[in-house]
């Protein structure tokens, strides 16, 4: 084995403050390139969905684009657009960004852009309905018109957990969707889109000076509102293992699925690291323990992938969370033997250790992945506002490939005796369509 | 509630290309490399032409390319890469075999050797071969049952007929008759460093990157096979083709009209046109169907670029029961653009966003790999930005409604449905002639 390569690292800077108004502010300058990313990310996701809501926080997310205090419809898109920029948003189990990319001469607007949608939307009837159709479609194009649709994220929860937050449909069912209201979208604003439940951060092109006299200007007149009280939403772990299976009437293979809780990623981070060593070194790429063992050797799957988090954010997701595994079998797959085959595997890896160099290969291509996720001006503005949100320290991300580094061969050791089929729920996909 | 005004834009400073050099290397690969240290990374991008080769062979080649050397496994291919935080991975198109990688900047040395073993010692080795055709007739399988590639794959047959083109996936029985030695043999033929060009983006120093490739890969020659397709057939429009899908609760709604390849001095005035009628989401056809009639999600067009040709794809996938309407409102805006000149507001909209866009792919080291790559394919370089920025900074409102006039007219739109026949049929044929495919 050739000596191991040294992990390099970026030295992004960054500065943080709070305005009055409790709104915590990230900045990350770095002019190579005349571009900047601009995001804001609320403290509320899936998991704070009311009972009866189900896909509320994600129906939200889109009313934020419906205009608001000086905008009228249509207008925030065409803003951003017209200069230059592009946007979007995203509702994840534990929080929910709204973001831009832009040429750097264009950050001011963004940042009044984003300051007015946090004063408030402009929440009506008629931007409701029109978006509660959007939506429809895309849950039509994303799980109920495709094979596979919603495997495993929308379908795993359910069989995992227990408590509504947890185990609910992020997706929401179109009778919930159409039940909702503009009242309880306002109660919503209100209770979770305080700024003091917010970070923004900004990433790229700009003098920092200049870039904190703008955000003062634009944002310290967001009315100061306290962060609601964040449930703590634990649940306790699986006792004995937990199965489903469902037919997918567009689906021309069979598919399996399974999760097994993990240390708490914030709480407990230096035991939880691991775990996300681990997933690559089961899954990531023809030299990883499963892929060459169930799609290369024995050919009982067709892919194999396995990741952290339902959304596969493995830094950007609060307890509970799980590590999964999922697999795509040949025709006649036998998902039986497929988790047998993992057992083993994850024995195997438990008794003997990793081979020589399988960890530093590993954690090598892990910190290009990190690396080459914080090139784009988004993927650095996006991370920093959720690891200031989440944790304190959006400084972390320039640290992340050096800590995957420092993971040793006994903690992914450790970590992988812990995925016993005891503690495993276990989805499976039948298929219902023929060939 | 104050009133607040939003603020101006500071304008652009003057487009700044990226330091790069080029060589063609012993052996006869062009190679380019390009410097952003941005991440201490490299991005590669490897384009072997490949057009005119059998479809089923090509694209088992593609996926069985890293199965292995004269001297290494497909593991030790994958483990060795992964040892400098690199991966490799091929795809194939009409035109190209595209390979694409990165790995850590200290490592692009021996990612290189690697490709260069891949490249010039390959194995195809029956086993691992046997694996990846399985693997490959199961996604083709799970392809088939996907709304977006079937609604694809009817448009491709019914606009381009019998040219070669007209297929791009092909058939799970076609690919399982595919051997090694078949593989073996049109990699030697067609796996060859005439006419393909290496980019290399990233913390690099150029001159020495080029030498690093010229070192590993210099020995990997040969002469290329003509590839040359022939030009892609004008568009015949006609009845609207409905393939049906049943129970399907959307229907995947898919137009292709005419367009202009990159090189051409409208190709500038018709991107922009496209924007205004449905090329991002501030578009009219957007702010319509989804924003004002929520009929949709995420409808787009796009001008897609082959080298023998170029179409606008129009896709939307609809609701079935408001597919009518939905056809309705796109003929509509189509003959809104083609038919009237664009507002300047509107306009000045879709520039800003085309020339901002362009600056947010330079700004990575993937984005810049895609552009030089991209250009490099149709014989341009990153320079070409110049010319192009200024053509899209100058084009006029006359010259964006001339293209959109000769492009966008919906008289001139083949158009194909796939969705609940029985249910969409007649909603469709009560605004255009409908002709029902064959399964």
């Amino acid at each position: 084995m050739a000596r191991r390569i040294k992990i390099p690292a970026t030295k992004y800077p960054v500065e943080r403050f709070t305005l009055d108004n409790g709104l915590r502010v990230v900045l990350t300058p770095d002019r190579s390139a005349p571009v900047v990313g601009v995001a804001v990310v609320y403290d509320v996701g899936i998991r704070s969905e009311p009972e009866g809501r189900t896909g509320f926080a994600h129906l939200f997310e889109h009313l934020m684009f419906q205009g608001s205090e000086n905008l009228e419809k249509l207008a925030h898109f065409r803003h951003v657009q017209g200069a230059g920029g592009t946007f979007n948003g995203s509702t994840h189990l534990d929080f929910t960004d709204y973001y831009e990319a832009l040429p750097s001469g264009a950050l001011e607007r963004a940042l009044f852009l984003e300051a007015d949608r946090m004063r408030g939307p402009r929440l009506t009837e008629e931007n409701l309905l029109n978006q509660i159709d959007v939506v429809k479609e895309e849950i039509r194009v994303n799980v109920l018109n495709r094979p596979y649709g919603g495997f495993p994220w929308l379908r795993l929860p359910p069989v995992m957990f227990s408590t509504f937050a947890n185990s609910h449909d992020g997706y929401g069912s179109f009778g919930d969707l159409d039940s909702a209201t503009v009242e309880d979208a306002q109660n919503f604003f209100d209770r979770y889109y305080a700024c003091g439940n917010a970070t923004l951060a900004v990433a790229g092109d700009f003098d920092v000076a200049t870039a904190t006299e703008m955000i003062k200007r634009h944002f310290g007149d967001v009315p100061a509102r306290p962060a609601p009280e964040r449930p703590d939403f634990d649940e306790p772990d699986l006792d004995s293992e937990r199965r489903d299976t469902y037919t997918d009437r567009l689906a021309p293979l069979p598919g399996v699925a399974s999760a097994w809780r993990v240390p708490d990623p914030i709480g407990a981070f230096p035991d939880y690291l691991p775990y996300v060593v681990l997933a690559e070194v089961l899954t990531d790429g023809d030299a990883s323990r499963l892929v060459e063992r169930l799609v290369q050797r024995d050919r009982t799957v067709t892919s194999i992938g396995g990741y952290i988090g339902f959304m596969g954010d493995e830094f950007q997701v609060r307890n509970p969370t799980a590590l999964l595994l999922q697999a795509h079998m040949p025709p006649g797959g036998d998902a039986e033997k497929v988790l047998r085959t993992v057992d083993e595997e994850l024995d195997r890896l438990a008794v003997d250790g990793l081979r020589p160099g399988e960890l530093e290969r590993t954690q090598a291509r892990i910190a290009t992945h990190l690396l080459r996720d914080t090139d784009p001006v988004l993927g650095r503005a996006l991370p920093m506002a959720v690891l200031e949100l989440q944790r304190g320290r959006p400084e972390m991300l320039n640290e992340l490939p050096k800590l995957v580094g420092e993971v040793t061969e006994a903690q992914i050791v450790a970590a992988a005796a812990t995925l016993r089929p005891e503690r495993r729920a276990t989805v499976e996909v039948i298929p219902g369509a023929t060939a | 509630m104050s009133t607040k005004v939003l603020p101006d834009l500071i304008p652009d400073a003057k487009l700044k290309l990226p330091r790069e050099a080029e060589r063609t290397i012993a052996g006869g690969l062009t190679v380019i490399a390009i410097r952003r240290p941005a991440v201490p990374l490299v991005e590669l991008r490897l384009r072997v032409p490949f057009g005119k080769s059998p479809l089923p062979r090509a694209t088992l080649l593609s996926q069985a390319l890293f199965t292995g050397t004269g001297t290494m496994t497909s593991v030790d291919i994958a483990a060795e890469l992964q040892a400098v935080g690199g991966g490799l991975s091929a795809g194939l198109d009409p035109d190209k075999l595209l390979i694409s990688g990165n790995s850590l900047a200290a490592g692009l040395d021996r990612m290189l050797e690697i490709l260069a073993a891949v490249l010039t010692d390959p194995g195809y080795p029956k086993d691992e071969v046997a694996t990846e055709r399985d693997r490959l007739i199961d996604h083709i399988q799970v392809a088939q049952s996907q709304p977006a590639h079937l609604a694809r794959t009817a448009l491709l047959k019914r606009i381009y007929g019998k040219h070669p083109y007209a297929i791009q996936t092909p058939e799970p029985e076609q690919v399982r008759a595919v051997r090694p030695a078949q593989l073996r043999a049109l990699h030697a033929e067609r796996v060859r460093p005439e006419g393909a060009v290496l980019v290399l983006v990233g913390d690099i120093n150029p001159e020495k990157a080029i030498d690093a490739a010229e070192k590993a890969l210099g020995s990997w020659t040969g002469p290329a096979k003509d590839g040359t397709i022939p030009p892609t057939p004008p568009l015949e429009p006609g009845p609207l083709l409905l393939v049906d899908r049943p129970g399907a609760v959307q229907s995947s709604l898919r137009m292709a009209l005419p367009a202009l390849e990159r090189t051409d001095p409208d190709y500038a005035a018709l991107q922009l046109a496209n924007l205004v009628f449905g090329g991002y989401f501030s578009s009219r056809w957007v702010e319509n169907i989804r924003e004002d009639k929520g009929y949709t999600y995420g409808p787009h067009t796009g001008i897609e670029h082959f080298a023998a040709g170029s179409a606008l794809m129009v896709s939307a996938e609809v609701a079935t029961e408001v597919t009518g309407p939905s056809l309705l409102e796109t003929v509509y805006e189509l003959g809104r653009i083609a038919s009237l000149p664009p507002g300047e507001d509107e306009l000045e909209q879709a520039r800003r966003y085309a020339l901002g866009t362009l600056r947010l792919s330079m700004s990575t080291q993937a984005g810049l790999a895609g552009l030089a790559g991209m250009y490099a394919g149709i014989g341009l370089r990153l320079d070409h930005l110049r010319e192009y920025t200024a053509a899209l900074a100058s084009a006029t409102r006359e010259q964006v409604a001339d293209v959109a006039s000769r492009f966008l007219a919906p008289s001139r739109a083949v158009t194909v449905v796939l969705g609940d026949a029985d249910k969409v049929e007649g909603p469709l044929s009560a605004l255009t002639t409908v002709e029902r495919g064959a399964e």
